[in-house]
């Protein structure tokens, strides 16, 4: 299942030039858009032979339901109730009543087409901008019919990029710590799924403690910790392959890995006598180099996207504080300066901010800094809450929260929460078991 | 106006909301009177949790919060531990430490390492060979108690001496 989703191809042919009509919204306010997702129009026989091959009964409607999630859950669109649509979608997909559409306020318009063609999943769609009354998009994919997800949300990734500017980040995944079992003993597995929570996955099988993994930049490998054997190394693990392979196979604990943003290397933390340094080790050739060199913990290491800064944790002033130096561990600056102690820098795909878990009189917050330490804001505060990661867009992190148990230790839980970068649109993510330690993909499509 | 326009907009006015708010932090819950006959400070005095090595040689010592320093009664079960590892020669150890769970997972991973360290250094210089013992952090990934009050947290702040042979 893996294997074919990382070597599916998708063909992205546009339908027709793009139309260049900005969407004129200065009517509009700080609500989300009101749009309509019009559910994709799918002949009889093209319908018959998806409900043979993907047990679902109406592939379009399927699709577009996605799409419709994906938009309403960004925050940033609300896309209206079908029973208020006037048009049959296969006379929408053709030509748009816009006055019809206008009606029920909707300022956006998708719509589409699914086609059986040659044992392929066909999909065409196309974004209308109601007011103007222009087509503003129009695109079509070809993929294997178990690809339908995806196609969803590549659908919803041109929308979000064609009406904010910016990319998507809905045809991505997320890895996580699956967790079961008491607090005292949890069991911990790595596991996988769609960034809705879709295609959930375990990676390993329970047998020995594991955490914090990382994508790559290509979203094939994943390096993390592991106690296999009771000696906590990290690994990295070929998620196509299945393969797996210790790379700080140091004598002391190894922990902490990220990969660098060329994906040629992994940073890390190795513990021995008392004291954390951070490490890189090249994937290639196996040189180990040494970052860090201080008595105190220096872990959580995180490279700016360029590759030529590190953001690392430190207690080298006392208590946890965030750093930033260049990558060869030189020019070591002290960047978080507010009351509270720091921890788990994590530099933003657009190179401009660092989020952090912050604890403060007892509560833990996730919050943004510039890189130099400037602008500080706190998203979020929670019991306990920490370890955010970038959406691919740099808009919105995902983080894990842990609830406090009751007098007789009863009532825990872990499970994925994500917060938008301007603090609103916080929202749970569902897991079928309690989540920890997640860790969001690159765009899978580009 | 552009849409994308807007949307920086919105984050601007969201921005001010957000720096506005997050002034305001509660006061942390004082620690209740029948914890303190079971703490010092803020590290574990009871014997809930310990077990024995062996008679009078107590299996743990306790850390104060973010600390890895040996309180003199953790220094005292160290010493006791040093002797029983003297007279059993052929007894090699692990030294698992542990951190509580206020505090973010790789930190602690580190600081369990520390505790760890604090109480094999002591070992040491009551005469064991380093060779005879293993160091292990689990951070916060093994709590001894899963309460989520400071007692609770002060048991979890250990570091535990465990036969490995």
């Amino acid at each position: 299942m893996l294997k074919k989703i990382l070597s599916l191809f998708i063909i992205l042919i546009p339908i027709n030039a793009f139309a260049l009509i900005e969407v004129d919204i200065t009517r509009g306010n700080l609500n989300p858009l009101p749009l309509a997702v019009s559910p994709l129009s799918i002949d009889e026989t093209s319908r018959k032979s998806f409900e043979k091959i993907l047990k679902k009964d109406n592939i379009g409607s399927e699709i577009s339901i996605i799409v419709e999630n994906n938009l309403r859950i960004s925050g940033l669109f609300n896309p209206l109730d079908k029973k208020a649509f006037l048009q049959a979608p296969d006379i929408a997909n053709l030509k748009p009543r816009f006055e019809d559409w206008n009606l029920i306020k909707a300022q956006a318009l998708i719509t589409g087409k699914v086609n059986y063609v040659d044992d392929k999943l066909r999909v065409e769609f196309r974004l209308w901008d109601v007011l103007a009354a222009k087509e503003m998009m129009a695109l079509a994919f070809t993929t294997v019919p178990s690809n339908w997800r995806r196609v969803g949300h590549i659908i919803s990734d041109k929308v979000y990029e064609r009406l904010t500017g910016e990319k998507g980040y809905f045809d991505t995944r997320i890895i996580y710590v699956s967790e079961e079992g008491p607090k005292t003993q949890r069991i911990k597995k790595l596991a996988i799924m769609d960034q809705d929570g879709a295609n959930n996955k375990f990676l390993t099988l329970g047998n020995e403690l594991v955490l914090t993994p990382r994508f790559n930049p290509t979203s094939q490998m994943v390096t993390y910790l592991s106690y296999f054997k009771n000696m906590p190394r990290v690994y990295l693990l070929d998620i196509e392959t299945g393969t797996q392979e210790v790379v700080g196979d140091f004598p002391g604990m190894t922990f902490a890995p990220r990969f660098s943003p060329d994906g040629k290397k992994i940073i890390m933390s190795f513990a021995k006598d008392g004291k954390s340094d951070i490490y890189t080790m090249d994937l290639e050739n196996r040189i180990v180099e040494k970052i860090t060199n201080h008595p105190s913990i220096d872990t959580s290491p995180s490279y700016s996207p360029d590759g030529k800064y590190i953001t690392f944790n430190s207690d080298r002033s006392g208590y946890q504080q965030i750093y930033v130096m260049k990558n060869d561990g030189t020019d070591v600056k002290r960047i978080s300066f507010g009351n509270g102690l720091y921890g788990t820098p994590v530099w933003s795909p657009r190179g401009d901010l660092i989020a952090f878990t912050k604890l403060h009189k007892g509560k833990f917050y996730i919050g943004v800094m510039r890189t130099d330490g400037s602008g500080e804001r706190l998203l979020t505060e929670n019991y306990y809450q920490e370890a955010p990661s970038w959406s691919p867009n740099g808009r919105v992190l995902i983080f894990y929260r842990e609830t406090k148990t009751n007098a007789k230790g009863e009532g825990f839980s872990a499970k994925l929460w994500s917060i938008d970068l301007t603090g609103y649109n916080e929202r749970q993510i569902k897991t079928s078991t309690d989540a920890s330690d997640p860790s969001w993909s690159s765009l899978l499509s580009n | 106006m552009r849409l994308s326009k807007i949307f920086k907009n919105t984050l601007l006015v969201l921005t001010a909301c957000l720096v506005l708010s997050a002034c305001a932090t509660k006061k942390e819950v004082a620690t209740t009177d029948s914890i303190k006959g079971q703490m010092q400070g803020d590290v574990y005095t009871g014997t809930d949790t310990v077990e024995y090595l062996a008679d009078g040689v107590p299996d743990r010592v306790f850390f104060a919060t973010n600390e890895s320093i040996l309180t003199t009664a953790s220094r005292e079960t160290l010493r006791a531990q040093a002797a029983w590892l003297r007279k059993n020669p052929s007894i090699n150890v692990v030294l698992e430490g542990h951190a509580d769970e206020r505090g973010t997972r790789e930190y602690n991973l580190a600081l369990g390492e520390r505790r760890a360290n604090a109480a094999k250094d002591y070992l040491m210089t009551y005469g064991i060979s380093s060779d005879r013992i293993t160091v292990l952090s689990y951070g916060k990934e093994r709590p001894v108690d899963s309460g989520s009050n400071p007692l609770a947290w002060s048991k979890n702040r250990r570091s535990v001496t465990v036969k490995a042979n």
